[in-house]
């Protein structure tokens, strides 16, 4: 196809609804979609976007480019156009498009997909039917439930929504995991465990999606903890953070609070390394902009001293403290901590630390209290005790009245995926770390279910290392058993697993991609656009992407994969007359996609899986069916809908205004000292010099897994960069482009060198899940008391490799705009 | 000569150790037909449509990064013209250093603005950036596409550079020829 015209849809197009199925945000788009031969005229009347390309349209007309158009084929040979273009009328994105929402149809129908399963038979892949496949899945998966049992199942799965996920795919795998397999050695695609980002926040009774995209817009402050929303959460930060601090927002505010004092939003950005997000609202508003820049690993401190010093200075809202949340004296005792001594330990000026906390804290004219929104992702998720820390910046929130229903506060995670969470409890509530079992010889099954986890976990060459020995096993079995039946091919594996040390690893997955290296079976699934899927946002807004073609081959949704396996594990135990087990497969029964809807996020399976159904939906998800959310478009509902009113969904734009998610409906304080950093991350900070901080590009943001596959993607990003200052660099002998090797004592891995200024000196910041340069080589085991991992802090060296090609065709300019 | 043509890089200690520990033989070797692609398809850079040859400047008079303003393909698109003083991909005139592109935003159209500091086109809306040494390509920021690169020829007994085509869609439009 040519790079210098697209072809418009005609007005007579096909038109449906698609949330970016890529980061949380989820902004909305339309697809289009007509005959290959077909051709929209340029005139208004002539093209479905009713806009006149006969002359050049002025910016913010719509967005049109020649990576949101591609043709694709449907199961007859039918060839049709798509353009997929940003929704004017969706209030998250507003027209706005990420640079990843507007690779959408780009990203369609890759010749690279998996179309059929495919089998290893020792040493090469080749294509099979589901029969067999299943056969194989199921005959292992039965043998070990007959002989171990459950606990050898093992599952490294998504938990959300978007691709591989929605509210369909989390359910129907979750169904087969927990109640049909009752396997408990799972865990979720970023985290060794099955367990929470947010077990504090949650314990303390405030789930972290708790208010709305428009509370960034009319808050006081923004409190920006770990997070690097302009690259991570484009256009909630371009849509609804940057024009409150460009003051845009001041009208909403005096209407929204009308006897109070308002005006140009502030935001303190809490983060060791200056991001893009920092440097853009420094060339915005200079004078509204505060970087906290932490040593790494402190906020415990940073915020104990904050929560000290509002205390003392009664910034806080004693009035809410005695009526809404307990144990309040107990936390300002444990949590104590003067400014000097957090100055200390965070290397913030005691300046600085005070003029935070009166812009976030000190209370307006009248003693009216701030409006703080505080926002929080990955770098206190992934940092030095995810659970600590979260409970140190809660205690300040709740004490400061910046959670609990006030419009413009809410105390959020930002998030990542889109979300999509209904499953039935875990088997056994155990937080088994999946990975150190593996790496112990433990577990016969593992399956990686839309996940890359070789390239995303943590001491991941270890890992690695031992699931491709232990697969080997297994491979060299398949390899002996080559012209035997199924049956024999199943007797040969399970032989491998049970007696020989050896792991069977299955695939489900979009692309072959990195876990193809262990698999000995991989089943293709399928993405948005290719089904009918529902997912959340970070505002809790659901919405439904409409199916609008076909998958490729006989790939299909994750939830109708586990009901396949489901299906056919039920008959092999019925063929055995044995009915107790064949009990736990059933309730499958499901032809498509909404069926698994239906049969999870609206409640209708919830006898099957003993009655307890964890969805985000809660107990009104019964209310949303595909026809109304179809109708609600790109707009969807805020979750919990509260009712249905004239065929409208109405939903809940903030929790939290009457009663906080705990049994007393009290919003529960928790003491949370500052403890230091965890033995295996002292261990390498002893040792090696750099501080390895790792994160995300905006380019490449939960979209790695077709970026693989993307020309242009491997062009801009064929390796993972890793940001170095200057001075560092020189003295190493290192120089943009550079291939520069990073090793500690958990293994080593390749980077590009990214020689930039703002980079300081002994920190280096990699780019996370990459498929070439993996971050997670160097981290260490650390993981907090629920099995979440410290990604973000390990220390290593690093050593000029060799020059490398890259210095011809990648840039490596700052990334960081300046006016 | 690039390093790594003298000196293929050798394996690091720990990996030198683990291959000898065996890794598994026959883990990774897949069958041709199957094997994922690297990367699907070449960046297309085609330029298809009927574009006019226009003058732009004389190479003479241009000075090392400040650009030449002009319009291409018609009067509507502004592009904008660098002497960069180094060759650089794509550059044409007697030193390969000269790279012209158009300057609207290939996310939302608004126009950007060339900063002679770093050598690139910056976007005051949403705030990507371009490398002008680099073929346009995004450093930072939320366009779908680099910024669109006018194929420039330069004649040098006049010593005039001139448009010819583009590659790559200018905003705002379903053609680049209007």
């Amino acid at each position: 196809m040519a790079n210098d015209r697209i072809v418009l849809p005609p007005v007579n197009a096909q038109k449906t609804n698609m949330t970016c199925h890529f980061c949380i945000v989820g902004c909305g788009y339309h697809v289009y979609k007509w005959p290959e031969n077909q051709e929209g005229g340029k005139a208004p009347h002539q093209n479905a976007l009713g806009l006149d390309f006969r002359k050049q349209l002025p910016p913010f007309s719509t967005i049109v480019s020649t990576t949101q158009q591609a043709v694709v084929t449907d199961k007859h040979g039918r060839r049709s156009n798509i353009l997929i273009v940003p929704d004017k009328e969706c209030v998250v994105n507003q027209g706005g498009g990420s640079v990843r929402g507007l690779h959408m149809a780009s990203y369609m129908q890759k010749e690279s997909r998996l179309k059929h399963p495919r089998i290893h038979t020792g040493d090469q892949w080749l294509e099979t039917d589901w029969n067999q496949a299943l056969a194989i899945y199921a005959g292992v998966t039965k043998k070990v439930l007959d002989g171990k049992g459950s606990r050898e199942i093992g599952f490294v799965t998504f938990d959300h929504g978007g691709a591989g996920g929605g509210f369909e795919n989390t359910w129907g795998s979750g169904k087969l995991m927990f109640t049909a397999l009752q396997a408990p050695m799972t865990r979720i695609h970023n985290r060794q465990s099955y367990n929470s980002e947010c077990h504090a926040t949650r314990e303390m009774g405030i789930m972290e999606l708790n208010n709305s995209y428009e509370d960034a817009e009319v808050a006081d402050c923004i409190m920006a903890i770990g997070t690097n929303p302009y690259e991570t959460q484009t256009n909630y930060f371009l849509m609804h953070w940057l024009p409150n601090v460009q003051g845009t927002t001041i009208d909403k505010k005096k209407e929204w609070f009308k006897d109070e004092e308002v005006g140009e939003g502030r935001v303190i950005f809490v983060d060791p390394r200056k991001t893009a997000s920092i440097a853009i609202c420094e060339a915005t508003a200079p004078d509204r902009v505060l970087h906290l820049d932490i040593e790494p690993g402190t906020d415990v401190a940073l915020f104990n001293g904050l929560f000290t010093y509002v205390v003392d200075q009664g910034w806080i809202d004693r009035d809410f403290i005695a009526r809404r949340t307990k144990g309040f004296d107990e936390a300002v005792k444990a949590n104590r901590m003067s400014l000097e001594e957090c100055s200390k330990i965070t290397g913030v000026s005691v300046a600085k630390l005070k003029q935070a906390a009166e812009w976030a804290y000190k209370p307006k004219a009248g003693g009216k209290l701030k409006r703080t929104m505080h926002g929080y992702e990955k770098g206190i998720i992934w940092g030095n005790d995810n659970y600590a820390i979260q409970s140190s910046l809660l205690d300040l929130v709740i004490a400061t009245h910046n959670v609990g229903g006030r419009r413009g506060t809410g105390c959020v995670r930002m998030g990542g995926h889109q979300e999509g969470y209904a499953r039935p409890p875990h088997p056994t509530g155990e937080k088994i770390y999946l990975d150190q079992e593996i790496i112990a010889g433990k577990g016969q099954t593992l399956t990686f279910w839309g996940v890359s986890t070789f390239q995303t976990t943590c001491n991941a060459e270890n890992f690695r290392e031992a699931v491709l020995r232990r697969a080997n096993i297994v491979k060299e079995a398949m390899q002996k058993a080559r012209g035997g039946t199924t049956a024999q091919v199943v007797d040969a594996i399970y032989d491998a697993i049970a007696n020989k040390g050896g792991l069977f690893v299955t695939t489900i997955n979009l692309y072959p991609h990195v876990m193809e290296d262990a698999a000995h079976l991989q089943l293709p699934a399928v993405h948005p656009g290719e089904m009918n899927l529902t997912s959340m946002n970070g505002e809790r807004r659901l919405r439904l992407s409409e199916r609008f073609m076909d998958p490729p081959g006989s790939a299909k949704p994750d939830c109708l994969i586990a009901a396949d396996i489901a299906n056919t594990l039920k008959a092999l135990y019925e063929k055995e007359g044995n009915a107790k087990m064949a009990a736990r497969f059933k309730g499958f029964d499901w032809k498509t996609e909404e069926d698994a809807f239906n049969d999870g996020f609206r409640l209708q399976g919830a006898a099957d899986v003993g009655g307890e159904i964890h969805s985000q939906g809660g107990d009104t998800g019964h209310l949303a069916t595909y026809a109304l959310l179809k109708a609600a478009g790109n707009n969807g509902v805020q979750l919990p809908i509260k009712e249905v009113k004239n065929g409208k969904l109405i939903g809940t734009e903030v929790l939290y205004t009457d009663k906080f998610g705990t049994d007393d409906g009290l919003a529960h304080f928790k003491p949370s000292p500052w403890k230091g950093f965890f033995k295996p991350v002292e261990g390498q900070r002893a040792k090696y010099r750099f501080w390895v901080n790792s994160g995300r590009i905006n380019e490449a943001w939960q979209s790695m897994y077709h970026d693989y596959y993307d020309a242009g993607m491997r062009e801009r990003w064929p390796m993972a960069p890793v940001e170095m200052n200057p001075d560092d660099a020189r003295e190493l002998g290192i120089a943009s482009g550079d291939i520069v090797e990073l090793f500690n004592d958990y293994g080593a891995t390749y980077a590009m060198a990214y020689v930039t200024p703002e980079a300081k000196r002994n920190q280096v910041f990699m780019q996370f899940g990459h498929f070439n340069g993996i971050q997670g080589d160097v981290t260490t085991e650390a993981v907090d008391r629920n099995v979440v991992p410290d990604y973000k802090h390990t220390w290593a060296n690093i050593r000029k490799v060799t020059s490398g090609t890259y210095k011809a065709t990648v840039s490596f300019k700052s990334r960081q705009y300046k006016a | 000569m690039s390093e790594t043509q003298k000196q293929p890089p050798s394996p690091s200690r720990r990996e030198f150790f683990k291959m000898g520990g065996g890794l598994a033989a026959g883990a990774g070797v897949t069958v041709a037909g199957l094997a994922p692609a690297a990367a699907e398809a070449a960046v297309d850079t085609s330029a298809t449509l009927p574009y006019k040859t226009k003058t732009v400047a004389r190479v003479k008079t241009m000075k090392v990064n400040q650009p030449v303003a002009f319009n291409y393909p018609d009067a509507a698109s502004p592009c904008q013209a660098v002497k960069m003083g180094t060759p650089v991909p794509g550059g044409v005139g007697p030193d390969n250093d000269i790279v012209a592109y158009s300057i609207l935003c290939t996310h939302q159209g608004c126009p950007t603005v060339y900063d002679a500091n770093d050598r690139c086109f910056k976007c005051p809306c949403h705030y990507s950036i371009f490398d002008a040494e680099k073929g346009g390509q995004m450093v930072c920021g939320q366009a779908p596409a680099k910024l669109p690169q006018i194929v420039l020829e330069y004649d040098a007994k006049t010593d005039m550079i001139a448009a010819v085509a583009v590659t790559g869609l200018i905003y705002g439009r379903q053609a680049n020829v209007l």
